[in-house]
């Protein structure tokens, strides 16, 4: 199964925002993953095929083996889905 | 939970900085005894550490710490800057609407963001945050809302 983390700088209230729009767009996509809300140092030493955080953050996590896929505006629901339709197969 | 209730909203509070907006709307977790007031301290430390990355939709940003950073309640507060304030993020600058979250471990604190979420996705409710004129109007919103 896929393996999705949603990061955030302490893990608490960002990442968990990210973590249920991301949720629910995979879910309306019909594709299935685990996903997790972690902090950006928890972050850096966990295995995961995708990496969804913050522009700001997406440099402390350069070198992790998943992919790191940005998102600007966690609010907007249709820039989350390009995100994954541009970076995640399904 | 205490979320967005009549003493956790100022409305058009004046700041200078991306700091004293972050204090305002700490302290009004603070002085409704939902954080200890060493919480407010941790958020600008974690400002300081991890930058602007909670600033994480156009105008809006979401400050908070950790649980063990004195947290009592899970709770949110909200203040409406009167002037937009740049908290440096590249992609979200400038500030208009600050949201303090005391992030609880418990159940409540996902029940409350799932609030937040269901609130600041829909952009009609976002632009009514920033034009509402009273509390009650707020209020409405959120009841209708949830």
């Amino acid at each position: 199964m896929l393996k999705i983390l949603c990061v955030c700088g302490l893990g608490q209230g960002t990442s968990l925002i990210l973590r249920m729009n991301v949720e629910q767009a995979l879910g309306e996509k019909g594709v299935t993953a685990d996903v997790e809300h972690i902090d950006v140092s928890a972050a850096s030493s966990m295995d995961a095929d995708y990496i969804f955080t913050s522009n700001e953050l997406a440099e402390s996590l350069q070198g992790h083996a998943g992919k790191i896929i940005v998102v600007n505006n966690y609010f907007d629901m249709n820039e989350i889905n390009e995100a994954i339709d541009q970076n995640i197969e399904q | 939970m205490k979320f967005l209730e009549k003493n956790l909203i100022a409305l058009d509070v004046e700041v200078n900085s991306p700091e004293e907006a972050i204090r305002v709307a700490g302290g009004l977790l603070v002085s409704e005894e939902l954080t200890e007031p060493r919480y407010v301290e941790a958020m600008l430390e974690s400002y300081q550490k991890n930058g602007p990355y909670f600033v994480l939709a156009p105008q809006i940003a979401l400050p908070h710490a950790r649980p063990e950073d004195g947290v009592k309640e899970a709770s949110a507060s909200f203040v409406r800057l009167q002037k937009p304030i740049a908290f440096g993020s590249a992609a979200n600058d400038p500030v208009q609407l600050v949201f303090a979250l005391g992030a609880s471990s418990s159940d409540e604190h996902l029940a409350m963001m799932k609030q937040l979420v269901m609130l600041l996705s829909n952009p009609v409710h976002v632009e009514n945050l920033k034009t509402a004129t009273s509390y009650e109007e707020i209020q409405k919103m959120i009841r209708r809302n949830e």
